[in-house]
């Protein structure tokens, strides 16, 4: 067996708190990396899958240190090392490739100067051969117009560009391992396919190790040899990456495996309820951000949207980003009131602006975010932001209000005592769920749900799911759920809308989804939807005409 | 018995509910409370009447007599800082509370609004800000008299715009923030969302402009003395004791050295306290 590249040995890093107590964030992790192999940390957050990848070039995030074991990579042994001599390291024989390229760029920098950046730092090469070398680097990457796409500025082009640009940033110094945080998280689908080639097959060729940090199962399955797995700091499964799909032996592989495979939904059907007209009736809205100017705003957003949302029935609304899923949203609760078109709510019309609302039209319809720590307000406490709703809307106070606070904690399974904390203290998963038992304390038949459960870990984002789904056979609910994720919206939905740029291209019940999808977006979006299967990556062909079409790569 | 004992029997103290803060802060605060004291019980532990004069002798030195020496007219310096305290604290501290409520009220009432309203009240308090502190002081006071409610008024008019911007430049942030949009989706109207969920998530930095506000309104209530158009004779603010008492600098008199000291104890200390407050207030934003 040839010596490994890396090989990482008893790994411990810890961290001081602010109150001074220690905490380990990685309690002794040993793994090997062989020249030329793809290896994926994958875990959810705050499993430790960054920091141990930063700790391969030597760093650590401020108020970490390395406290034990060893890193061994080529013939560097990183932990004894210096400050000096990690950064004569960094970018000839370890580089990184951050998970925000666009803010790993420098805005007012021209893409060349960032990208030939680490052979001016080491003296590798004169710059007219350092250009060469990038161009050909771009072209490696699939970027379009190699030749001049470095004299541009990073806001210049597209999200998918700049992350492979950034890749191409870190492969210039010929480096032996290259560390991919995360690269494709914040990218589109449609997107993520032309990055995550461009990355295989840069690093076959070169036969560059890499280390790949994801929560994503199915991506890293297209990219990685070997798969770590990965909680609180602890290694609980190593394995191929066919192996870890097939037959995970730890349980909570298995569970992550579970949570990926969605739950076909299930209708739910209330009694009597064809009577009732619909819940949400979207008729011709148009809705737009900017000056007004001839009763029009300047930049159009929505273009005349219809649709019908049935009483106990859920609708998917997908799309890339920008393609006005959340406007949407914004639209029909009247934080941004539309300029055109009718909102109907349980059968009435529901006036543009929030301020022309009574509080009972106000109340039926409730809206849930995407980022659960930037909407609950940090200097109130899990009380009151779910007390104010029930006096807002139903006049409670003092006893009655407690109570019916403590109801509300326990439909969304949360401890009663949980209420006289401040969200700083809860987690991800717990503070979706005040977020969503503050829009139940307003009793509403409707909620907007904008991406909620994106920002969370898959395993915790199934859970938020199976809890809409309890709620919204305890309590009637329907729901508008809006979601780039395919097959989140397959496991709640009844029915699917699918947008592009402000209009909806095509309706159809989700089940059909996959299969029955005619619009040529909706068939490339369905197509770029990752699959747990190592080898669906390069099987996969896309129409390239479509994908010039419709894709923003 | 013992199940009486296992009470959970805690004793209630700043510390239990989170609001320890630093030695450094504490010793601010003791100065602050030790200068707010002097001027509520000052009258009683004067030795002298303030305004008279008891020594033949001017710029005395410190005697067992008179403690901290005499002014230029053989007035009891210890006397007339103990009444000076009340001047200048209780001027800069009613002018610092205007100014900083208005200002901060009116900052987050923009930031919510926005639109015309806040264009029209940003570019107005702009121009304000553009006329020189002093000099709009002097007219003033050259104007409508010095009085104390004058003095008030136009310190607090002075310090103004400089709290409503800080105020607003804050509140501006904070309103984009998701928790502001989820409030006003559910029909809250301006008074609940400036107070309740804008107001809370400022007041760390709010405070420590505060702080550094009540310093420049004690040094140009000074400057006002200084120049004559503060506190008048025979009554006078720590500024105005520094002024009279100017020429016995030359002669190293404590009539001029404690007066200066009695200012910049009360500065110092007001910005030590203020930048070390409990953490739970401070880090709120």
């Amino acid at each position: 067996m040839t010596k490994p590249l890396v090989s990482v040995c008893d790994l411990k890093i810890g961290a001081v708190s602010d109150a001074g107590r220690k905490i380990e964030i990685i309690k002794g992790v040993s793994f090997d990396i062989a020249p030329g192999e793809i290896v994926a940390l994958i875990g959810e957050s705050g499993s430790g899958k960054t920091t141990i990848a930063l700790s391969l070039m030597g760093h650590t995030r401020t108020g970490c240190a390395i406290n034990g074991g060893t890193i061994r990579l080529g013939d560097h042994d990183v932990t004894a090392m210096s400050e000096g001599q990690r950064a004569q390291i960094r970018g000839t024989e370890v580089s990184y490739v951050p998970q925000s390229a666009a803010a790993a760029f420098n805005p007012s920098q021209k893409i060349m100067d960032q990208v030939i950046e680490i052979a001016a730092i080491h003296q590798l090469m004169p710059r007219a051969q350092a250009e060469d070398k990038a161009i050909e680097l771009f072209r490696a990457l699939a970027l379009p117009d190699a030749q001049t796409i470095g004299s541009r500025y990073p806001h210049q082009v597209s999200g998918g560009q700049l992350q492979r640009l950034s890749a191409a940033m870190a492969l210039i110094g010929d480096p032996k391992l290259v560390i991919f945080d995360e690269p494709t998280t914040a990218l589109d689908v449609t997107t993520q396919i032309e990055v995550l080639r461009a990355f295989r097959s840069v690093m076959q060729k070169g036969a560059i190790a890499g280390v790949y940090v994801s929560h994503d199962l199915a991506v890293v399955a297209q990219i990685a040899d070997r798969i770590v797995v990965l909680k609180g700091g602890e290694i609980q499964e190593v394995g191929t990456a066919e192996q870890i799909l097939k037959s995970p032996s730890h349980p909570y592989t298995q569970q992550l495996l579970q949570a990926f495979d969605p739950v076909p939904h299930v209708p739910v059907s209330f009694a009597k309820s064809e009577r009732f007209p619909p819940i949400l009736q979207v008729s011709d809205l148009c809705a737009g951000y900017g000056p007004v100017k001839n009763s029009a705003p300047a930049a159009k957003i929505l273009k005349n949207v219809n649709f019908t949302l049935e009483r106990g029935k859920n609708l998917g609304v997908i799309g890339e980003s920008g393609s006005g899923k959340s406007t949407l949203a914004r639209a029909i609760s009247g934080i941004l009131p539309p300029y055109r078109g009718h909102v109907m709510v349980d059968g009435y019309e529901q006036p543009g602006a929030l301020a022309q609302r009574t509080k009972e039209q106000l109340r039926r319809a409730q809206i849930v975010f995407q980022l659960a720590d930037t909407a609950l307000n940090p200097a109130q406490s899990v009380g009151a932001i779910l007390g104010r709703p029930l006096t807002f809307y139903h006049g409670m106070t003092g006893r009655a209000r407690e109570a019916r606070v403590i109801e509300l904690l326990d439909m969304v399974r949360l401890p009663a005592a949980i209420r006289h904390r401040l969200p700083s203290e809860l987690s991800g998963g717990q503070k979706q769920r005040i977020n969503l038992a503050r829009a139940l304390a307003a009793d509403p038949v409707l909620i907007l749900c904008d991406e909620i459960t994106s920002a969370l870990d898959t395993v915790v984002a199934a859970a938020i799911i199976d809890l809409l789904k309890e709620l919204q056979r305890e309590l009637q609910l329907s729901y508008l759920f809006i979601s780039h994720d395919l097959s989140t919206v397959e496991a709640i939905c009844d029915d699917v809308l699918v947008m592009y740029k402000g209009e909806v291209v095509e309706a159809l019940p989700a089940h059909q989804m996959s299969r029955d999808a005619t619009h040529p977006y909706s068939r490339l979006l369905v197509s770029s939807v990752p699959k747990l299967d190592t080898g669906w990556l390069s099987g996969l062909e896309q129409d390239p005409e479509l994908v010039a079409r419709f894709a923003n790569r | 018995m013992l199940k009486t004992l296992s009470f959970p029997l805690r004793i209630v103290s700043p510390k239990t509910y989170g609001y320890r803060f630093s030695w450094v802060g504490r010793i601010g605060l003791g100065v602050i409370l030790l200068w707010a004291g002097l001027a509520i019980f000052g009258p009683a532990l004067q030795p002298y009447p303030p305004g008279e004069i008891v020594d033949w002798d001017y710029f005395g030195p410190m005697s067992d007599q008179f403690w901290l020496g005499t002014d230029y007219l053989g007035r009891d310096i210890l006397s007339r800082i103990l009444m000076g305290a009340r001047y200048t604290l209780g001027i800069a501290l009613a002018s610092v509370f205007l100014a900083c409520a208005a200002g901060v009220i009116l900052g987050m009432v923009a930031a919510v609004i926005g639109g015309w309203f806040d264009t029209i009240l940003s570019r107005l308090l702009d121009a304000f800000n553009g006329i020189p502190s002093l000099l709009f002081g002097l007219v003033v006071v050259a104007a409508i008299g010095s009085s104390i409610p004058v003095l008030i008024m136009t310190l607090a008019a002075i310090y103004l715009p400089g709290s409503y911007r800080f105020a607003r430049a804050l509140a501006v942030n904070v309103n984009t923030m998701d928790f502001v949009t989820v409030a006003r989706a559910r029909g809250e109207g301006t008074p609940y969302l400036i107070a309740r969920e804008i107001f809370p998530n400022i007041l760390g930095p709010v405070l420590a402009d505060l702080g550094l506000r009540f310093v420049f309104i004690v040094l140009v209530l000074s400057g006002l003395s200084f120049l004559g158009l503060g506190v008048q004779p025979p009554y006078a603010d720590w500024g105005a004791l520094v002024r009279e008492n100017i020429e016995g600098l030359s002669l190293g008199a404590p009539a001029v050295v404690f007066p200066s000291l009695a200012i910049a104890s009360l500065t110092i200390s007001v910005n030590m306290f203020i930048d070390n407050l409990p953490t739970k207030i401070r880090d709120r934003s």
